[in-house]
């Protein structure tokens, strides 16, 4: 009764010579519902060439949403700002350029997606770990991190202003 | 004709008859106390494996989110444990020459899983489904514990149907905001009785009785 006739997610098997009863994916294949023929949206790149623009709207719950796994999948190494001095960077990993160079302020959307599907230098792709939409999410919260970090008083909002200046005479 | 009982036989057959309620009942208890103890439940029992692997090192240490390597949580029954791939993501670079970490490179290089093994495991006619715990609310700390202080992994809940149904009875004791769900420093005492049944509202939560809610 405990351990019925069927597997579990990642049990064994002596049925498949690895042991797997899991399997790995059949090469050429794709799961129910997964997009592939958007070139734009799957592969970051429009006619071949890096994405320019974005395959969805961006809209606050995009952000939001790019926020969260950000903080998740990347904040580790980027840290939360995007600095490149996250936690594991100071216990040894290879430390990431920051995301407020010049070079990164420049580079296409489709780049940044590019890199994190793909991987780059030291840093494995998390293509396992976020589905295309969760990427350029991510790609859009780092546009929204540079841009923080250049902002001034003139790119808020009056309210946020107020608070701002509020905060800043303390 | 000699009698075969001596007359001590009476009192003895009457002890021995009172004494059996006693006895049967002791028998129940140390039964009940043997599958209830730690021997059986593995409550508070941290398991070896083949890797040492540390989520208080790992949690706690460097501050990483439950979703990192258990990245289907939210979105499907089982939470996912990481391929190799994702300890080398780091591990390749940090105690890269560790021999501790032996297993790990040698999974990587031959691709073949590491065999960790599972702490938490129901039973197979329980049916279990972890995505719609975290969406309504429910924290991983809620049931794993505080797995950011675990070194090696153990259980601190029994995993016995009464510990479910404690729950499933009474669900908006344990609920917090989804946004804390795996906010493993949330303190359950933070939330006063009425915030909490406003959010069991928000979430729709309710008594969840039914047998067939977890044996389907």
């Amino acid at each position: 009764m405990h351990d019925q006739p069927r597997f579990e997610p990642l049990e064994r098997t002596t049925l498949f010579a690895d042991g797997r009863a899991s399997r790995p994916r059949v090469p050429g294949t794709i799961a129910r519902g997964e997009r592939v023929y958007d070139a734009h949206l799957v592969e970051g790149k429009v006619d071949g060439a890096l994405a320019t623009t974005f395959p969805m709207p961006i809209t606050a719950e995009v952000l939001a949403r790019g926020r969260q796994r950000y903080d998740i999948f990347c904040s580790a190494c980027h840290d939360r700002a995007g600095t490149g001095e996250g936690l594991v960077v100071k216990r040894g990993l290879k430390q990431p350029p920051s995301f407020h160079v010049e070079r990164l302020r420049q580079a296409p959307p489709g780049y940044v997606y590019d890199v994190i599907t793909r991987g780059f230098g030291a840093m494995y792709d998390l293509s396992d770990k976020l589905a295309p939409a969760d990427r350029w999410a991510i790609v859009a919260y780092v546009r929204a991190l540079q841009r923080s970090q250049n902002a001034s008083l003139a790119d808020v909002s009056a309210a946020v202003r107020e608070r701002l200046l509020a905060e800043a005479k303390k | 004709m000699a009698q075969i009982f001596h007359p001590s036989f009476n009192t003895l057959s009457k002890v021995s008859i009172f004494g059996a309620v006693f006895f049967l009942g002791a028998a129940v208890f140390a039964w009940d106390s043997l599958l209830r103890s730690s021997y059986n439940t593995q409550v508070d029992v941290a398991r070896e494996q083949p890797v040492p692997f540390s989520h208080k090192h790992h949690v706690q240490g460097l501050g990483l989110d439950c979703r990192f390597c258990h990245t289907s949580v939210e979105e499907s029954a089982f939470a996912g444990i990481p391929p190799t791939k994702t300890c080398m993501g780091c591990h390749s670079l940090v105690w890269k020459d560790a021999p501790i970490l032996e297993p790990v490179r040698e999974s990587y290089r031959s691709d073949r899983p590491i065999e960790w093994t599972r702490v938490h495991d129901l039973p197979d006619f329980a049916y279990f489904d972890h995505s719609i715990h975290v969406a309504k609310g429910i924290g991983c700390t809620t049931c794993h514990g505080q797995v950011n202080e675990m070194p090696l992994m153990w259980r601190t809940e029994t995993l016995n149907m009464d510990w479910c149904l404690a729950c499933h009875r009474n669900p908006s004791a344990n609920v917090r905001p989804r946004e804390r769900v795996f906010d493993v420093d949330w303190d359950p005492a933070s939330l006063t009785d009425e915030e909490r049944a406003g959010l069991a509202a928000q979430y729709h939560l309710k008594s969840m009785l039914n047998c067939s809610t977890c044996h389907r």
